[in-house]
């Protein structure tokens, strides 16, 4: 007699640990490929999982094992079509493709790079790396969008909670009409019928032969009603319900950048991870978020993503441009009413001399305003950092959004000169919102 | 319509693909009758369980057992795996079966019914009577010990990740892996040192303390027989430690100078779940084809009984070809003969040696040939051969010619391959000489033993690779290797390949 065991709903991932150690051991590979994954993916689509391809070198499991060439070998194969004994076949020339074929990679994947995808949390634990985040953020980041149950049509199993009774009965009257099931009333005046014949004192032959027809068709009968049951467990219908994500506030996010040619590309390349960053926020808490970007040298315009980061473009440089720009822009699309606008402006901090005062005019009057949150990185050079210590002394841009952050908390500078320094840029802003979820 | 829906259902097993644990208890039964009845198999008791296709994915990729401890390559394979599977490039293993006593077998639920009997029958019949029958299962392997070992070991060895960290050991499973295949005893097993052994041991050791005291003597210059003292103590360090060990696992186990206990342990684990696995290698050919056999046996004994219906003959039979395909050498799905092909089809040709012979059966198969009791002959062979043995044994002229089978010698130096022989009156012994040797695995994997180590002096471990027709190791892996064993040996260590002439 066998034993059967269900094991379907035995603890998963088994294997994670093993996983895990298989990640920590070719760490630097996927490092590498997260970072050219960051390079390559716009910044709406950081967050998604990633093939990683890592040599066979790195994770190989050695053994002694005989060569496939020098001595002699000798195989039996099947399939023998046209050969005598004695036949002589040339061998391909060394190093050629096709010679070694099929028979060369017959234990596994022979000499190809290892593939393999990491999942999306994997990539983003990895993204967050040398931004050195707290790991309450890198939590709060990772965690997918609240959802709520959105009807979804009928299914044919559930919860008794979600029966759907109208389905159901119809379902149930078809299949009775279409299998063709007595009526309960038939049933009933049979058996009065019936009745009334059994209760006559001396019936006549005919009468006799009238109720066994009525016995057996009262038997024929109830069989038919037993086997086409009222409801059967075929009818019933469920209400299905489908996760769908809750609809929040709309958010819009501005990019703003200098692209003039004194950003090179690992000014650009921070950049961008610091609007990935902002991006992978405002993600998580809105259930829409548009990228808007602007770029500028001494005259702004809006672009699509491809253009901001490597289209290259020569000029003088006129911050203010790019906030008047965002300024007609949220006029014409994103009423703030509507809309909950956020910003992040990079820039290597220099200015068209004069100009920013009309920039902190410009955030003061119009931007700060309507901005949820404001962010500015100026990107400086690893020595340069080393030169400038103090936050208070900087260009005339810098002094001039000294002023506006001293007036308005939900702006924010810094100074970044390596991907570490990007975080505390948003420091405040992912503060915030721990308070306003312990809050709420 | 519903009379005859209830007579039918009286000898069906199932007509549904669907399968519940009713049906498969029936279908389990049903098969256990033609299994004991008709062939007579002797078989652990068995346990089926149905897993989900990630416990399967699970289960590859610790090398087919249900508790296995932690190493990232059983997660490489896993990631391999998984590609694949998602990929569609290649479907799961409709099942797993566990050489333990109760024999376990995994079945995919995904498996519709007809499979899941074409699966009970292959695993939980053929290959549980074969594991219990075979005489390297039963000498090598302790099917009702396996799984608490493995839980053992597993255990053991998260209890040094977290003594030790986990990178200590897993340099230590890393080397360990490395030298698996060489962590076998192929022909004896270690010999427990008596009570009397064990006591000259300890007073050996005991005496060799007491020399250190007398460092002075050792200062004193050496006497003129010197040459003549090395070669003796050569001799006396070959016989005490059993020189020459092809048990790489075992000597570094036993005579590292370096190793902690835990890490003796740890190769003491990987040692035996090689050892474990051991007459799988040995014995691949045998242990599917006996299973093939035994699942179409029984499955068509069930079907000729009216028991399935022709639909559910016709999946069980889709998939049972599907496996058994051999794939000629030039196309593109061929990768090796498939051990499943070579064993049913030698397995079905000695039922039809010993029920319709024809002459040339007669001629080469005296022994069996017109007997009629196949039964017995099969067991015979399932008992107490391994796939070189049997192969040499029982490879027909009529299956060489099915496959139509040739060999191919290739010398790196000549520009020519050459065909051998191919499957012809000349050719059958030699041809099949040649697949047997294929599948041999003393032939086909490097003989490497370990020949010398002096422990009292330099300390180097001599190992001797043996080249069978000039057959080099392979270098880059040779030197990776050699890597993992001067991390166990902790002193320098020389390989040599001699020639086997030599």
């Amino acid at each position: 007699m066998a034993h059967f065991v269900d094991r379907r709903l035995n603890p998963k991932d088994k294997s994670l640990s093993n996983r895990r150690r298989f990640l920590k051991r070719v760490r630097s590979q996927i490092k590498q490929a997260v970072d050219e994954a960051v390079r390559e993916r716009g910044i709406a689509d950081v967050d998604r999982a990633k093939k990683v391809s890592v040599p066979t070198g790195g994770v190989s499991e050695p053994t002694f094992r005989n060569a496939r060439t020098g001595g002699r070998h000798e195989h039996v194969l099947p399939g023998n079509k046209t050969f005598q004994t004695g036949d002589r076949i040339r061998k391909p020339p060394r190093g050629s493709a096709g010679g070694a074929g099929k028979q060369g990679s017959a234990d596994g994947d022979g000499e190809d790079d290892f593939l393999f995808s990491l999942t999306r949390e994997e990539f983003l634990d990895f993204f967050f790396e040398d931004l050195e985040l707290p790991d309450l953020v890198k939590q709060s980041l990772k965690e997918i969008t609240r959802t709520h149950p959105q009807r979804a049509g009928y299914s044919t199993s559930g919860s008794p909670a979600n029966i759907n009774v109208g389905r159901t009965m119809r379902n149930a009257m078809g299949r009775r009409i279409g299998l063709r099931r007595p009526k309960s009333r038939e049933a009933e005046e049979l058996l009065a019928r019936i009745t009334q014949l059994e209760t006559l004192a001396s019936p006549t032959a005919e009468q006799c032969a009238e109720l066994a027809t009525l016995r057996a068709r009262y038997d024929e009968i109830t069989r038919r009603r037993k086997i086409v049951t009222y409801i059967d467990p075929l009818d019933v219908r469920y209400n299905y319900f489908q996760q769908r994500p809750e609809p929040n506030a709309n958010a819009v996010m501005f990019c703003l950048m200098d692209v003039s040619a004194s950003m090179g590309e690992r000014e650009k390349d921070l950049a961008k991870r610091f609007f990935m960053l902002l991006h992978l926020f405002l993600d998580r808490r809105y259930q829409k978020t548009d990228v808007v970007f602007i770029r500028h040298t001494h005259d702004a315009d809006e672009v699509d993503e491809e253009t901001f980061f490597y289209s290259p473009q020569t000029g003088g440089t006129v911050v203010s441009t790019a906030l008047v720009k965002m300024n007609e822009v949220i006029a014409e699309r994103y009423p703030p009413s509507e809309w909950n606008i956020y910003a992040a402006q990079a820039s290597d901090g220099e200015n068209f001399n004069g100009d920013s005062t009309v920039c902190a005019a410009v955030l003061r009057e119009h931007l700060m305003p309507v901005c949820q949150y404001f962010a500015y990185v100026e990107i400086v050079g690893e020595d340069e950092a080393q030169l400038i210590r103090s936050e208070e002394t900087g260009m005339e841009l810098w002094e001039a959004y000294r002023k506006v952050a001293e007036a308005w908390p939900n702006f924010a500078r810094k100074r970044v000169a390596r991907a570490t320094d990007i975080y505390p840029v948003f420091r405040e802003l992912f503060a915030r919102d721990h308070e306003g979820k312990a809050n709420g | 319509m519903a009379s005859r829906a209830t007579s039918a259902a009286g000898d069906l097993l199932f007509d549904q693909t669907d399968w519940d644990f009713d049906t498969l208890r029936r279908t389990y039964d049903a098969i256990e009758e033609v299994a004991r009845k008709d062939l007579e198999l002797d078989f652990y008791p068995n346990q089926v369980e149905i897993i989900s296709s990630e416990q399967m994915l699970d289960a590859y990729s610790s090398i087919g057992m249900p508790l296995m401890y932690h190493h990232w390559s059983f997660g490489k394979h896993f990631l391999g795996h998984e590609r694949l599977y998602r990929k569609g490039a290649r479907g799961l293993a409709y099942e797993i079966v566990i050489n333990s006593d109760p024999c376990i077998s995994y079945c995919l639920e995904e498996n519709t019914m007809p499979l899941q009997a074409l699966v009970m029958a292959h695993a939980a019949f053929g290959h549980n009577h074969f594991f219990k029958s075979n005489h390297l299962f039963r000498q090598w392997t302790d099917a009702e010990g396996i799984l608490d070992y493995l839980e053992y070991s597993r255990r053991y060895i998260a209890g040094c990740e977290e003594r030790h960290g986990t990178d200590e050991v897993e340099a230590i499973l890393d080397a360990a892996h490395a030298l698996m295949p060489f962590g076998v005893f192929r022909h004896r097993r270690p010999r427990q040192l008596s009570l009397q052994e064990a006591e000259n041991q300890r007073q050996a050791r005991l005496a060799a303390a007491e020399q250190n005291v007398y460092y002075l003597w050792n200062t004193l210059p050496s006497r003129p027989d010197a040459a003549g003292v090395t070669d003796a103590a050569l001799q006396e360090r070959k016989r005490k430690m059993q020189l020459p060990e092809e048990n790489l696992l075992y000597f570094l186990e036993q005579y590292s100078p370096i190793l902690q206990p835990w890490q003796r342990e740890i190769l003491t684990i990987v040692r035996n779940v090689a050892q474990y696995f051991y007459p799988q290698k040995q014995t691949k050919v045998m242990n599917e084809g006996c299973a093939c056999f035994v699942h179409y046996h029984i499955l068509n004994a069930l079907y000729g009984a009216g028991r399935l219906t022709d639909g559910a003959m016709l999946e069980i039979l889709h998939n049972h070809t599907n496996v058994l395909t051999q794939p000629d050498f030039d196309d593109p799905r061929f990768s090796g003969i498939n051990p499943y092909a070579l064993g049913f089809a030698m397995m079905q040709d000695i039922r039809r040696i010993c029920e319709e012979p024809e002459d040339e059966d007669r001629e080469w198969f005296p022994d069996i040939a017109g007997k009629g009791e196949w039964r017995h002959v099969l067991k015979d062979a399932w008992a107490n051969y391994r796939d070189e043995s049997f192969i040499q044994q029982f490879l027909s002229p009529t299956v060489m010619r099915r496959f139509r089978m040739f060999s191919l010698a290739d010398e790196t130096a000549a520009p020519f391959s050459t065909i051998t022989n191919i499957h012809d009156t000349r050719g059958y012994r030699r041809l099949r000489d040649a697949l047997a040797r294929n599948h041999d695995l003393s032939s086909m994997e490097p003989d490497i033993q370990i020949v010398d180590a002096d422990l009292l002096g330099d300390r180097c471990l001599h190992l001797q690779a043996i080249r069978r027709d000039g057959v080099p190791l392979h270098a880059a892996d040779r030197d990776a290797t050699m890597k993992h064993v001067e991390r166990l040996w902790g002193y320098k260590v020389e390989l040599r390949e001699v020639s086997a002439d030599a």
